[in-house]
């Protein structure tokens, strides 16, 4: 695929870690990302909260999210080098490209529908019952 | 399409045994719920991970993921549903299990 792919990467940060820390390893995450070929598109501190079940013994931790583009190989660097980090709880990566696009794809046949709708004939009894068409096509949608 | 809709839903009614999923009866809670998939209405296209006030809806108690028969959900978005509770459940947004 030529097409750059889209990343999402969640990780939490060990509660021990203060800001100033949280914020250094998150700048080195996006140094090497950068450094990979990749580009930065979207990184936010989602900040302290309670984890749903224990982690190495901690019960809370500092989420960070991250958002990139790039070719897909700075996934693997990027991830080793969460794997060996122990101040890295957990860390999630999922590709977005896919499913944005066949969200948007979702958008296009939506709209080709309703602009197709008011233009055909002879079908009032269905639209008579618009609740139910409705209904009806957004299960296909 | 509709027509086909309703045929199937009258024939299901025809094979229920006589109580359960009557609005009469005591499974009354059953039958008195309509199919409606949320995220349709909702014209959800893709479901978040990250969206807990959303995902929470979708998991009772003990933690598992609510059927499609409960919540009434269409196929696609059931599956995009699941996926992001396993992927909220891996991150630990959502438990695995509670008891």
């Amino acid at each position: 695929m030529a097409g750059l792919r889209q990343y999402e990467i969640l990780f939490i940060v060990d509660p021990g870690a203060d800001d100033d820390e949280v914020g250094k390893i998150t700048e080195t995450f996006k140094q090497i990302i950068t450094d990979q070929g990749g580009t930065i598109t979207r990184a936010e501190t989602l900040g302290r909260r309670q984890l749903a079940y224990e982690i190495l013994h901690k019960r809370e931790g500092t989420f960070v999210d991250l958002e990139m583009e790039g070719s897909g190989k700075e996934i693997a660097e990027l991830e080793r080098r969460m794997r060996v980090n122990d101040r890295i709880l957990r860390y999630l990566t999922v590709r977005m490209d896919e499913d944005r696009r066949r969200a948007d794809k979702f958008k296009d046949r939506r709209a080709r529908k309703a602009a197709k709708r008011p233009s055909t004939p002879g079908q009032p009894a269905r639209r008579g019952t618009s609740d139910f068409a409705s209904s009806d096509e957004s299960y296909e949608a | 399409m509709s027509a086909n809709f309703e045929d199937r839903s009258r024939n299901s009614y025809d094979n229920d045994d006589d109580d359960r999923g009557r609005g009469t009866g005591r499974g009354g809670r059953r039958m008195h719920r309509r199919r409606i998939c949320r995220f349709c209405i909702e014209k959800v296209d893709i479901i978040d991970f990250k969206d807990l006030r959303l995902l929470q809806n979708f998991v009772p108690e003990r933690g598992k993921i609510l059927p499609r028969r409960i919540s009434g959900n269409c196929a696609i978005h059931q599956r995009m549903l699941a996926e992001a509770i396993k992927r909220a459940r891996n991150i630990a947004l959502l438990p695995y299990s509670t008891d």
